[in-house]
């Protein structure tokens, strides 16, 4: 009995020094004492950050064989790299918190863990390498921002590092776009086209209004989110509606409108029920996504137990030379 | 045969072996058996682009008909292309992968050591960034045919047969015609059979430590030397030339 309750309040004393040291600004460490309920919303936030910018390298993917000039080649090719290296540097990341990648691969193939929903859209044409670029890791870039004074050290330290690279990566998609507005009438069509597919789905990346938004109040207080979806998508909007202007691009919303007493602008109504839809995996590309993971996953299982088998072999080996 | 047209053909060769295997390799994208592997092919594929953008930029100079890298890499038909029938090989498994890259880059290690050399000075710089990169390329397809060879019985089939079904397309790495006895005379160009027993032999040793056994110079695969490809080159340019041929007023 007397063990029970020291126990106890032991946990409570660690929990009140955690909360003094998160509400005091301190970075955690994967050394430090944490409460469960923290480690396990960041493994579903890390790992879903993760699958992210592997599934992300699907849509984009599909245009690299068709780039239309070298250099567009070459630049899509290094950011699709650069977004695989993020998935890398976030597996690591959460795997301080005692989960493997493996088990995280595991997770996402039988949908405990998800991915950025805006990838269950399609890459249509050419123009949606530049409205990807710009808008999607556009969006990105306001949310990252933010999580790089996130609490927990691995992740804000991952932060920092990507969100150099993700603003390459919005300037070359913005560049894609301002050149095909300046181009032939067919390319400004397209331009135009991908603008009217990608707007909306990129305003859904912040995920449901605030006062929808379910996980958000210990998020707040562990400080692992310190801006809200509203205001980060204010930030979004505010941000890319005069980018658009300057090369000619139509934002797809007759309900935009500057409002003068807020500072920023007004938007119309997103459709949530298109967004719950696509979550529950009736979206354009759920289906095709996961599939083109599981199957690239299963049809490399001989390569990896080769390297494996090949590994284990070469280390008795080196152990019986001893 | 003139000395610019014979240097033209030359250059558009070991262009389009960067530009047709860059291609070939950036299909890989978000197929790879690992992410890191993923990453690699892609690095590969990125300085095989730049490569061929050197190169091709510099065949459009010597040709001087005002074309650029991107006209030589998207607006030649099937019989105007040069590479090896190897580099246009569809990508097959990761074993396939793997051994035709050990292949083109051990033979691309002693070509541009040559070339590092060479009296034309455009083809010597572009020889000198060539070969720290392949070196690593090298090494990387190298570590992984071994790997694959010493591995599970599954992958040791797997590379072995990749070998046996690739081996003939490597005599054509070989040939040489007139434009090489032209511009091997003026100390521009790399002498194949000069390379061609350090290759035989470098391939040997690795195969032998990867426990597999080297094919039997049976019937070689010929004809790119004067544009003749296997099927695969002509589904290739299809995809790769798409938006520069639907759309061929537009600057991307
Ligand atoms: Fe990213
Ligand atoms: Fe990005």
């Amino acid at each position: 009995m007397d063990n029970v309750q020291n126990t106890v309040s032991k946990e409570e004393a660690l929990l009140a020094k955690f909360e003094e040291k998160v509400q005091a600004g301190e970075a955690i460490e994967p050394r430090d004492w944490m409460p469960e309920a923290y480690r396990k919303h960041l493994i579903r936030q890390m790992s879903q950050h993760a699958h992210s910018e592997v599934i992300g390298m699907q849509p984009e993917g599909n245009w690299v064989t068709r780039a239309p000039s070298l250099r567009a080649k070459q630049i899509l090719l290094a950011k699709i790299q650069d977004e695989g290296g993020h998935g890398l540097y976030l597996y690591s990341a959460a795997e301080t918190l005692g989960i493997s990648r493996k088990e995280m691969i595991e997770q996402l193939h039988n949908g405990k863990a998800k991915y950025s929903n805006i990838f269950n859209y399609p890459s249509l044409t050419w123009a949606d390498i530049g409205a990807i670029g710009w808008l999607v890791d556009g969006a990105a870039i306001v949310n990252q921002v933010s999580l790089q004074r996130t609490s927990y050290a691995p992740y804000s330290r991952a932060m920092v590092r990507i969100c150099k690279e993700e603003s390459f990566h919005q300037r070359q998609g913005y560049e894609i776009m301002a050149q095909m507005m300046q181009g032939t009438e067919e390319q400004r069509e397209m331009a135009q086209d991908a603008m009217n597919r990608w707007w909306w789905p990129s305003l859904m990346m912040f995920g449901p209004h605030d006062t929808d938004s379910p996980h958000s109040a210990d998020a707040f207080r562990w400080k692992i989110k310190r801006h809200t979806n509203d205001e980060l998508r204010q930030k979004f909007i505010d941000k890319t509606v005069q980018q658009a202007e300057v090369i000619g691009l139509t934002i797809p919303d007759p309900d935009l409108k500057w409002n003068e007493a807020k500072g920023c602008y007004d938007y119309g109504r997103i459709d949530w029920e298109e967004f719950n839809r696509v979550i529950r995996g009736n979206g354009p590309c759920n289906k095709q996504r996961l599939d083109h993971h599981k199957k690239v996953h299963a049809d490399g299982a001989w390569v990896r137990e080769a390297a494996e088998a090949y590994k284990n072999k070469h280390k008795k080996q080196s152990v019986n030379l001893n | 045969m003139a000395k610019q047209d014979a240097l033209f053909k030359y250059t558009l060769r070991l262009g389009d072996n960067a530009l047709i295997l860059s291609q070939r390799l950036s299909e890989w994208c978000s197929y790879a058996p690992l992410i890191e592997e993923d990453l690699a092919l892609t690095n590969l594929s990125l300085d095989m682009i730049g490569r061929a953008q050197a190169l091709l930029k510099y065949a459009g100079e010597i040709e001087g008909m005002g074309k650029t890298e991107d006209t030589l890499a998207f607006r030649r038909s099937e019989r105007q292309y040069y590479n090896n029938l190897l580099v246009e090989q569809p990508n097959g498994d990761f074993a396939f992968t793997m051994a035709r890259q050990l292949f083109i880059s051990a033979f691309e290690l002693y070509f541009y050591s040559e070339m590092e050399h060479s009296k034309d000075k455009t083809f010597a710089a572009i020889a000198a960034k060539t070969l720290k990169e392949v070196k690593y390329h090298l090494e990387h397809a190298k570590d992984w045919v071994i790997r694959m060879g010493d591995g599970t019985g599954e992958s040791h089939y797997r590379i072995q047969h990749a070998v046996n079904e690739l081996w003939m397309y490597t005599g054509e790495l070989f040939e040489m015609d007139d434009v090489d006895k032209d511009l091997i005379e003026q100390g521009i160009a790399t002498d194949l059979d000069a390379i061609r027993p350090l290759w035989n032999k470098y391939i040997g040793d690795v195969l032998e430590t990867a426990a597999l056994i080297v094919p039997e110079n049976g019937y070689m695969q010929t004809g790119s030397r004067k544009g003749i490809h296997t099927e695969h080159l002509g589904h290739l340019l299809c995809e790769m030339q798409y938006l520069q041929r639907a759309y061929p007023d537009a600057k991307w």
